[in-house]
């Protein structure tokens, strides 16, 4: 396990823009191939700023941040991000916006025809590939975004809490189906999200954060293994790791001081 | 609900366009008007029967001007929009001076157009392209500043070029602005061309536009023509709306919330 070089290594970043306040400070952090994290911790401590540092949207201040060994915005190629809503473009088809990150990159359209369709088969939406984003449900778009992300076969997947706005029922659809996916296109995953449950059904990792500079609090590690059963939900022992997630972000939601 | 729309929108008009025409013969009769002050519909309506071939060349002429005006408009104000949405410093530059010419009355600047493009087409296409260019640059530039913020992320993070991204998001994205810019030219296209036929057009081959007729009727005093030529141009005007309906109904109704959702 030593000699494999990490997908993502925080070294005591710290993020501020200008002059104005912290928001991220003394983060070190190391990915692991294969590692599925979620950030999960009040608003305001920085945790969709994280995903925007491995990107590359946004630039970190001090300390060191590699991505597959260099710089996030060289591993842009081997990256994909999916935000908060599904940001498709309303005026291409499902299948158009999947295929539209090939389109950059300037594939020859048989090729971004078969991948996308694929892509589509694969979230289960290959009979809406000619329908108009407006002509989708909320989970369907979500799912859309999640094909399009995929189209390149990213080593690694961001996510600023895609499922923040479905409800309970769908969410955990997608939960399940985003890990199907995992399974057969395997990446890893930094996941933001609101949502304890979700976190623990999802991770093997949970990073729990604190606001107020923005840091890194705790983190749990949630060893059930994959494949992951809806079952597994009602399960006490998962019912255990979400009391402890519960109980850290009691901790870091309490006002200091004050 | 299907009946009630179509009552809505033929059977209430109409009414009350009958219960207008009505008024306007009672006045006449009442007033004891003669026909050269306020021709009654009927003497109109034979006016333009009795012209038809004058009003009817007058209007091709005129949605020549029009047309060359407002795909002129079209065209630059496409690239000017870009120019201003896509630079800052371009924008800054510029904007303040697109305004001030958009503040300068046409009719100001009419005796400069004709001393410059000289009388006929050139100087009418001129006057129409100035009143319907503003809003389509307006519109646009508007446009072209409002793109999603996480689309251009998503752009970024897909290693987009900039032409990609002007391209293939900042247009499609702006397209509802553009044709939004486009619908207020169309009415203006009309009225500009009528104008600068007024001003600066001639009959050149025994052929000038509606608004050398206004010209030509007012000075004949044939009135009931004269209200024949008007009805003429509001035709004319509907045409060009209806037009760009068309075009901006062919271009979003698929995608664009501003039609009803397409259901399955």
């Amino acid at each position: 396990m030593e000699t494999v070089p990490p997908i993502v290594k925080f070294t005591s970043l710290q993020k501020r823009y200008g002059v104005g306040p912290v928001i991220l400070d003394a983060i070190n952090l190391t990915v692991a191939p294969h590692d599925f994290i979620s950030f999960i911790g009040p608003s305001g401590c920085g945790k969709s700023t994280i995903l925007k540092l491995v990107s590359g949207l946004s630039p970190g201040s001090t300390g060191e941040l590699t991505v597959m060994g260099v710089k996030p915005r060289e591993a842009r190629d081997r990256q994909a991000f999916i935000f908060q809503d599904a940001t498709l473009l309303p005026w291409l088809t499902a299948q158009l916006n999947v295929e539209l990150p090939l389109r950059l990159r300037g594939r020859p359209e048989a090729e971004r025809q078969t991948i996308a369709r694929k892509m589509l088969e694969l979230v289960g939406l290959a009979k809406v590939a000619d329908y108009y984003p407006r002509q989708l449900s909320g989970g369907m778009k979500m799912r859309v975004s999640i094909a399009r992300a995929l189209t390149l076969a990213p080593q690694l997947l961001l996510l600023d809490e895609p499922f923040g706005a479905l409800d309970e029922m769908t969410r955990n659809r997608l939960n399940e189906e985003l890990l199907a996916v995992r399974a057969v296109a395997p990446f890893t995953a930094l996941f933001v999200t609101h949502s304890v449950s979700e976190a623990v059904f999802l991770s093997n990792r949970i990073v729990v954060m604190a606001a107020n500079p923005g840091s890194l609090h705790a983190e749990v590690a949630i060893d059930f293994p994959y494949p992951r059963r809806p079952e597994l939900r009602g399960h006490p022992d998962f019912q255990a790791k979400v009391n402890e997630v519960t109980r850290l972000l009691h901790e870091v939601e309490i006002p200091p001081s004050s | 609900m299907k009946k009630s729309f179509s009552v809505s929108t033929w059977l209430l008009p109409a009414v009350s366009g009958l219960i207008f025409i009505g008024l306007w013969y009672s006045v006449r009769v009442v007033s004891g008007l003669q026909s050269w002050i306020l021709p009654t519909p009927g003497e109109i309506m034979a006016a333009a029967v009795h012209e038809h071939t004058r009003l009817l060349a007058a209007a091709g002429h005129t949605a020549l001007g029009a047309l060359g005006g407002f795909l002129l408009a079209a065209i630059l104000g496409f690239f000017t929009s870009l120019l201003l949405g896509l630079s800052k410093s371009l924008r800054a530059s510029l904007y303040p001076w697109l305004l001030m010419l958009q503040m300068t009355p046409v009719i100001v600047l009419t005796p400069i157009i004709m001393l410059w493009a000289g009388p006929g087409m050139p100087g009418i296409i001129t006057i129409t392209w100035l009143i319907s260019y503003f809003p389509i640059v307006a519109n646009l530039t508007q446009g072209l500043l409002s793109t999603d913020m996480n689309h251009v992320a998503l752009f970024r993070m897909c290693n987009a070029n900039r032409w990609q991204e002007v391209l293939l998001l900042r247009v499609p994205a702006a397209l509802p602005y553009y044709l939004a810019g486009l619908r207020i030219a169309a009415t203006l296209a009309p009225i500009g061309a009528i104008f600068g036929e007024y001003m600066v057009g001639n009959a050149s081959g025994g052929t000038g536009g509606l608004g050398f007729l206004v010209y030509s009727y007012n000075t004949q005093i044939k009135i009931p023509a004269l209200f024949a030529t008007a009805l003429t141009s509001c035709l004319l005007g509907f045409v060009f709306v209806a037009a760009v309906a068309w075009l901006n109904w062919a271009l979003l109704h698929k995608w664009h919330d501003s039609f009803e959702r397409a259901d399955h």
